[in-house]
């Protein structure tokens, strides 16, 4: 038992934006709004931020950074997406399977995140030996 | 596994002394711990390690298996047949994920799983968990198709299914096939990975025809009655922006293939190729066969869709394309299929109840020219009647592929690559 924990303290030690960044005393609906939250990051990026060229920048293809975004400003989108008054390619569809209670918890869980940038992700040449 | 005090304050002690500060850790209540296994380094696996480092705040412990040294993503591999994408623009290494959230990492091949006795073995080793995360792909059945198994055989005819070399001899031989020439491939009866794959595929090799070998066409032979997703706008595709380069033929199922004169036969015709494609029938990877997890239909794995743990053996889990679920085999879908699990594995080994409502998102874009794409979008929600993620209001396909969406696709791929791999 003391190894695992001890290993687990030493792998700990190479993720400090993790430690920092959020806390394990949660609720059930924050446990439920963080998996359906990290859905979004297949176009918004891991805990909203979208990858892009600097921190002023919103986005790469006008897609948003969610991070950081204001509350009441992500609340006001979704619904308009919702209700159709706002026209998108793909949001709507999204944003017509949410309940409001979710779009609101959403705004809450994005808006609270603190924006940066994501990591960047070179891409290499495939090697001889990659099996397929 | 439960965490007491006094082991809570060993690991406070350890990380006082280290002269890091865990104020997170002090506020929690139970701290998960325990180490967890993942078999399988792709969409799903790889994500499934990052979300259980990330919001276990590192106390589980994870070790990925992954045979490869470098991810390489199906999602926009059709470009590369398009001659739009080369196989280097989709190929990443996993440095970062391991660097930047402290995942173990063991590049071997499992060769055996004992689910009673919680361990693994692999070629160089074997390796002990206290949940287990089998993330293993897709496996080809060759039972009726026993010509096209061996190695050389799929360098004559790829299947390309798995996105790496095979996609990089496919383009190549599109390549090499003259002005006139015929390129067949066929569509297996679903489900398979990635249901718009083989209607995009078809779409991207009829851009390189139009473009370059404007006397070529594609023949799809499909096993299905018709087109699988996105019918409508695929069926526009072949008949206007590539009419006369696109042959569909459905409710053609294969019945054999002579690989040297690369002809196929169905149960209706004969047709002779000069390059030609055979995407084999599925099911779950190697490694959930050999945990015997592929209970229905011989192919895919039935699990708890709060948890994602398998319905046959506990504290054994299965995410992604290895899943029986009446969802489409996505990378979206392998990616939220994994933070549930991830999230749900948090939970419990903190005794703690999973979330009981999950919900997710699947964006599924296929890119039918060098520029142009188009979407399927479902929200899927649990249903607590049926026990099953199922379709929430508002999910649908494209009005028309566009160039905009063919950003949003690129920008996509950017970010989902992003999310899983650093």
């Amino acid at each position: 038992m003391k190894k695992t924990i001890i290993t687990a303290v030493i792998i700990g030690l190479f993720s400090p934006m993790i430690v920092s960044a959020l806390d394990l005393d949660l609720n059930s609906n924050d446990v439920h709004i963080r998996s359906l939250a990290a859905s979004c990051a297949a176009c918004h990026g891991t805990l909203g931020n979208a990858v892009r060229r600097s921190n002023s920048e919103p986005s790469i293809n006008s897609i948003p950074t969610l991070a950081g975004a204001k509350k009441d400003d992500i609340i006001a989108k979704l619904l308009a997406f919702k209700s159709g008054e706002r026209t998108a390619t793909v949001m709507h569809r999204h944003a017509k399977g949410l309940t409001t209670d979710e779009i609101t918890a959403l705004a809450e869980y994005f808006s609270a995140q603190t924006p940066s940038m994501p990591t960047p992700l070179a891409s290499q040449k495939l090697r001889e030996n990659h099996a397929n | 596994m439960q965490t007491n005090r006094r082991d809570f304050m060993k690991l406070a002690g350890f990380a006082a002394a280290m002269g890091i500060s865990i104020p997170a850790f002090a506020r929690a209540s139970k701290l998960p711990i325990g180490r967890v296994v993942i078999i399988g380094g792709g969409y799903a696996g790889a994500t499934a390690a990052k979300y259980l480092r990330m919001w276990s705040l590192g106390a589980i412990e994870v070790v990925v298996i992954e045979p490869n040294q470098q991810f390489v993503s199906c999602p926009l591999s059709n470009l590369v047949l398009g001659g739009n994408k080369s196989i280097d623009d989709l190929t990443f290494g996993y440095q970062l994920l391991k660097s930047n959230h402290g995942i173990q990492w063991v590049q071997d091949q499992v060769t055996a799983i004992d689910v009673d006795a919680k361990k693994i073995s692999m070629v160089r080793g074997e390796l002990s968990y206290d949940r287990l995360i089998i993330a293993p792909g897709i496996d080809f059945i060759y039972d009726s198709l026993p010509m096209l198994q061996s190695a050389e055989a799929q360098k004559q005819v790829p299947h390309a299914w798995k996105a790496g070399w095979q996609t990089v001899n496919l383009r190549k031989q599109l390549e090499a096939m003259p002005n006139g020439g015929v390129f067949v491939m066929n569509v297996p009866s679903a489900p398979y990975r990635c249901p718009p794959g083989p209607y995009e595929r078809a779409s991207q090799a009829a851009y390189y025809f139009k473009n370059n070998k404007p006397k070529s066409k594609v023949i799809v032979l499909d096993a299905n009655a018709e087109i699988i997703s996105k019918k409508g706008l695929f069926n526009k595709v072949f008949n206007e922006m590539y009419a006369g380069l696109i042959d569909y033929r459905p409710n053609n199922a294969l019945v054999t293939v002579d690989v040297a004169s690369k002809t196929v036969t169905t149960e209706f015709e004969v047709v002779k190729a000069d390059v030609l494609n055979i995407i084999p029938p599925q099911r779950a990877g190697k490694p959930a066969q050999m945990a015997q997890l592929n209970n229905v239909d011989k192919r895919w794995c039935e699990v708890d869709f709060l948890t994602y743990e398998s319905k046959l053996v506990s504290n054994v889990h299965v995410i992604g394309d290895a899943v029986s679920a009446a969802l489409p085999k996505s990378a979206h879908m392998a990616t939220n299929q994994a933070k549930v699990c991830a999230n749900a594995i948090v939970q419990l080994m903190a005794g703690l109840a999973p979330d009981p409502m999950p919900v997710f998102a699947n964006t599924c874009y296929s890119y039918v020219s060098d520029k142009s794409a188009m979407h399927v979008a479902n929200v899927y929600r649990y249903d607590e009647m049926k026990r099953i993620m199922v379709s929430a209001e508002g999910g649908g396909v494209s009005a028309a592929p566009s160039e905009q969406e063919g950003a949003y696709a690129a920008a996509w791929a950017t970010n989902i690559w992003s999310d899983v791999l650093t």
